[in-house]
This record gives structure tokens, C-alpha cells and sequence, in this order.
């Protein structure tokens, strides 16, 4: 049985790959573009009067942000968008009716999630290379970090598939918590230059540890405590996980 | 060795709003049938098929797929399943062949065997050279092949189709007829629902009438066909009739002047009837059913129920 589940995940994941390739101008080329906008207009024609931060240039600072931002917001909208499609043609019947636990089709869009994340993660990267030297200082916090950030916005992603019951559905979420959260997650400047109330409101905001350890990754400086940061993140990935099984299990949003 | 293939067992439905879809309903498939279920609208057949394909869950009772329970071993006994679901469920951007090899995958095929497979179903249900097309550019009838194909790609022993033919022209639904009896004749096992009557009397040697979300009758398809105690024939005769020829021992009506109208009770045979209309000089040239019999008995237990 075990054999067979994996050629089960080895196809749900295969199958959400190729679905992101086939559909390249719709997953890959836009998020790439806005993060061409967004090194020329933060990193060079702002960043250049904005001096130095916590000892690197302005462009170098947000570079992790960047990263994490778009694949933060690509990895959530794959998921619940793939999800939510196949809700929506009722193919998702098809998995629900085959020999397939429910763990196996949850790793199945996760897998999907990782691939679109990273592959956004690694065009940034590229992207970045013209307007900024990279420096990668702390290679295993960099894939731990990346890793359980997928992980979770996958999931999280996953729940929203889940319960949406129309297109308006899966938008309401990264237009009105995700993308606030993420520019107000440390992205564009240090938490530590603002107000104390603000500074303790930030603690609140999930991408902040999200950003601060990408950025402690590859530039060796964070806002906030990495060990702090590491667990937050750790129980959140798990939180949410266990979340969307639970859920799934239960075939909220997916069985009557 | 377990005989039945499907065992239902005080099965009960009751939906959020209250709704009671499937009431203690129990049926049993054995191994080889051609099982018939049939219902009108609303009577619970789409629920029935929903709890057993685990898309719907049950509020009580038990549901054994050769010999394995759906609520212990719910893994075991899906791979035994095959469903063709009554509303297309294809996604639309994908290709025959991709959607095949997808499902083999899910029922945990290895690639290479399921490209044999995946060549095969599609050969049966003449969609080989459709098999690069996206399913958004078929038919409507090469749809519900696909969803057949799709369905018999693992090779299932227990094949659930909830009203394959809806919507598909005379000459498909009838090759669909011919391939499924086959199918069965090879020793699948088939639960079919289905409007056409017609359909249900051709394939099926079991049948089930479920009303109301309960079963109001399970047995063999010609016991059902013999509880029907009054046909009726369309006679169109050579003469033309101003009136019916006496005596009218014949509860019957003359529709125009070349047709007639017999209500035949089940203890009558249409040679008496035509022997009869012999001896008056009317030569009978074409004799039809009114209705489809099965029509006729499903009409009426339906309205019994409907009156209780």
C-alpha cells in the first residue's frame, strides 16, 4: 500500500508541477516583472538616497524581502488557486474517490506549492544579481526558513482552497491579510526604527520572522531573536498543517 | 470468498437542514450482477452512490465493498471502485491522455503499466485519437466516454455509473450499451442509475426502485417487468375503422380511423388480440407499446408511494 501511495503523491505532485509550467505566463512571468519594478523603483531610484541600513546598502536589504514576498504570495495563490480550479470542475471528485489519505493529496499540493515557491525564490535571486551583490551567509537557517515558509503558506493556501466557495473567495485573503502583512512584515525597513508600540504591534505579524530569518540568511542581521523566530515559524508550519489535514479529513469544503 | 460486491446495510442520510435523503435503506449486490437502480428525481440514487463513494458522509449504517467495510478499510475498498459520476467532472485543460494517466497513478499504477492501461480504455471507447485533445474540445458524448475510460483505468471490480447515457445520442448510448455488457459479461460487477428505462430493462438482470430515500423494491428484473398487470398496444390496422368491432370484450379506443388503442391485462396474449381482430377482417400491420413497460410499473409504484 505504501508503494502505491507514493505513486499516488509522485502523480497529484508531478501533475501540480506541470500545471504551474503549462500555465508560465500566468505563475511564473508576473511575479517576475513586479520584482524587476520593484528592485528598479525601491532599490535604485529610492534605495540610492536612502543610504546605508544596519550596514548594507538599501538594495541589499530588501533583497530577502523581496524574495520571501513573492514567494510568499506565489505559494499561497498556487495552492488555493489549483485547489479551489479543481473544487470548482468538481475533478477534485476524482482524488476524493481514488485510494488516496488524505496526507498524501495534502503533501500532493504542497509539493506544488514548494515548486512554484522555489522556483519564483530562485528567478528573484537571478533577478537580484543585477541589482545588488548577493552575499549568502547562513546557508542551513536560508533552507530551513524557505522550507517551513512554503510548508506553511501551502497550508494555509490549502484551507483557503478549502472553505472557498467562490473565485472571490481565494483573493479575499491575499488582498486583504496577506499583502498587508507582507508590506508591513519588514520587507522595507527595519522594525527596530519604529515606534515602540508599532515596533510591538510588528511582533505580532507573522511574516516579520518569516523575513528577519531569510534575512539573517543571507545577510548575517535581524530584527528579531533567530531562535525566537525559528520556533514561531516551526509552530506555526505545524499549526497550520495540522490544520488543513484535520479539515480535509473532516472533507470541509470538499465532501457534503 | 465474499459472493456480494456491494452490501448496503441500514444506510440513513439525514442532511444540516434536516432533509432525510436515504432512510435504513439496505441493498445487495452479488458479484456479476447488472444491477439496476432506479428512482425519480430526488428519490436518493445521486446520495446513495455519494455515500458509497465516500463524497457524501453517511450519518448511519454500513457499506461493505467485497467483503470490505468503507468505514475500516476505506483504502482497500476503493481500489475495487470505479465511479462515473452523473455531472462531467473532467478538468478542462487537461487531455485525455494526461487524465488517464493521473488516475492510474492515484490508484497507484506504476507509469509504464498505466500507459498500457491508459491505450487500451481509450481504444475501447474509441477516443484513441482524440487522446492528445484537451477535454474542454470534446463532445459531449466523448466526455462521458472518457469518464467511463477514466473509470475502468485501474480495472475495478465494482463499476458505479449514476446516469452514464444523460445527454448522449441514440447511436452512443447504444455502442455504450453493447461495451457495457461486455464488460460485465467479463465478469465486472455494475451498479447502474439511470432515466432511461429502457436502458435499465436492456442491461439489467437486478433492479432496485428507491423512492423517498428508501427502497421500495429489490429483486430480479423480470419478477419487476411481471408485476406490471396492464400494458398498452398501439395497433395500426390496413382497414379504416369508423367504429370498434363488436363485441367490445376489449377495453380499447380508437385513436383515428387506422389506429387503435388496447389496454391488454397481463392473463390476455396479443395472439388472442390479433386472432380476434382477424376474425373481424382487420389485418393488424404494426403493433407497439404505448409506453416502455418499465416506464409504465415505475409510474405506477412511484404514485403509490407518492399517495401513502
Amino acid at each position: 500500500m505504501f508503494k502505491n501511495y507514493l505513486i499516488a503523491l509522485k502523480t497529484l505532485a508531478f501533475k501540480e508541477c506541470y500545471r504551474i509550467l503549462r500555465i508560465w505566463t500566468q505563475t511564473i512571468v508576473p511575479p517576475v516583472i513586479t520584482m524587476i519594478l520593484y528592485f528598479l523603483i525601491f532599490g535604485q531610484f529610492l534605495g540610492n538616497h536612502i543610504g546605508m541600513i544596519e550596514g548594507v546598502t538599501y538594495t541589499s536589504f530588501i533583497t530577502p524581502g523581496f524574495i520571501m514576498m513573492s514567494t510568499i504570495t506565489n505559494t499561497y495563490a498556487n495552492v488555493s488557486g489549483s485547489l479551489f480550479m479543481n473544487k470548482f470542475q468538481r475533478s477534485i471528485e476524482d482524488l476524493l474517490i481514488a485510494p488516496v489519505p488524505p496526507t498524501v493529496i495534502l503533501w500532493g499540493y504542497i509539493l506544488g506549492g514548494l515548486f512554484r515557491g522555489l522556483l519564483i525564490a530562485l528567478i528573484v535571486t537571478l533577478v537580484a544579481c543585477f541589482f545588488t551583490k548577493l552575499q549568502f551567509t547562513h546557508y542551513l537557517i536560508l533552507i530551513c526558513t524557505i522550507f517551513l515558509t512554503l510548508i506553511a503558506l501551502s497550508c494555509a493556501g490549502f484551507i483557503n482552497g478549502m472553505i472557498a466557495r467562490k473565485f472571490d473567495d481565494i483573493a479575499l485573503v491575499p488582498t486583504f491579510i496577506l499583502v498587508p502583512l507582507t508590506y508591513l512584515g519588514g520587507v522595507f525597513y527595519p522594525i527596530n526604527n519604529l515606534a515602540p508600540l508599532y515596533y510591538h504591534i510588528s511582533l505580532f505579524n507573522p511574516i516579520i520572522y518569516m523575513v528577519n530569518l531569510f534575512r539573517y540568511g543571507m545577510l548575517g542581521i535581524t530584527d528579531v531573536n533567530i531562535n525566537f523566530a525559528l520556533s514561531i515559524l516551526l509552530v506555526i508550519t505545524i499549526a497550520l498543517y495540522l490544520l488543513a489535514y484535520w479539515m480535509f479529513k473532516q472533507g470541509i469544503g470538499v465532501k457534503r | 470468498m465474499y459472493s456480494s460486491a456491494l452490501e448496503v446495510n441500514h444506510l440513513t442520510k439525514i442532511y444540516k437542514n434536516g432533509f432525510t435523503a436515504l432512510n435504513d435503506v439496505s441493498l445487495t449486490i452479488q458479484q456479476g450482477d447488472f444491477f439496476s437502480l432506479l428512482g425519480p428525481n430526488g428519490a436518493g440514487k445521486t446520495t446513495l452512490i455519494g455515500v458509497i463513494t465516500t463524497l457524501i458522509k453517511k450519518t448511519s449504517g454500513t457499506i461493505t465493498i467485497y467483503g470490505h467495510d468503507l468505514a475500516q478499510e476505506e483504502f482497500v475498498a476503493k481500489q475495487i471502485l470505479g465511479v462515473v459520476p452523473q455531472e462531467i467532472n473532467l478538468p478542462a485543460f487537461e487531455t485525455c491522455w494526461q487524465i488517464l494517466i493521473n488516475q492510474a497513478g492515484y490508484h497507484g499504477i506504476p507509469v509504464k503499466a498505466a500507459k498500457e492501461s491508459a491505450e487500451q480504455c481509450l481504444r475501447q471507447l474509441f477516443l484513441w485519437d482524440k487522446r492528445d485533445s484537451q477535454t474542454i474540445a470534446l463532445s459531449g458524448g466523448m466526455k462521458r466516454r472518457l469518464m467511463i475510460a477514466r473509470a475502468l483505468i485501474h480495472q475495478p471490480k465494482l463499476l458505479i455509473l449514476d446516469e452514464p447515457t444523460a445527454g448522449v445520442d441514440i447511436e452512443i448510448r447504444r455502442s455504450m450499451w453493447q461495451f457495457l455488457s461486455e464488460l460485465n459479461r467479463n465478469g465486472t460487477t455494475i451498479l447502474l442509475t439511470t432515466h432511461y428505462l429502457e436502458e435499465a430493462e436492456n442491461l439489467c438482470n437486478k433492479v432496485a426502485l428507491i423512492n423517498l430515500g428508501k427502497i421500495q423494491y429489490q429483486g430480479e428484473m423480470k419478477q419487476f417487468i411481471s408485476q406490471l398487470e396492464v400494458e398498452t398496444f398501439v395497433l395500426q390496422i390496413a382497414e379504416s375503422l369508423t367504429g370498434l368491432p363488436l363485441p367490445t370484450t376489449w377495453n380499447w379506443r380508437l385513436v383515428n380511423s387506422q389506429t387503435i388503442e388496447v389496454d391488454l391485462p397481463k392473463e390476455k396474449t396479443i395472439s388472442e388480440l390479433i386472432e380476434f381482430l382477424h376474425s373481424k377482417n382487420i389485418t393488424v400491420i404494426r403493433l407497439t407499446n404505448k409506453f416502455n413497460r418499465l416506464e409504465e410499473l415505475f409510474i405506477n409504484l412511484t404514485k403509490q408511494v407518492a399517495h401513502v
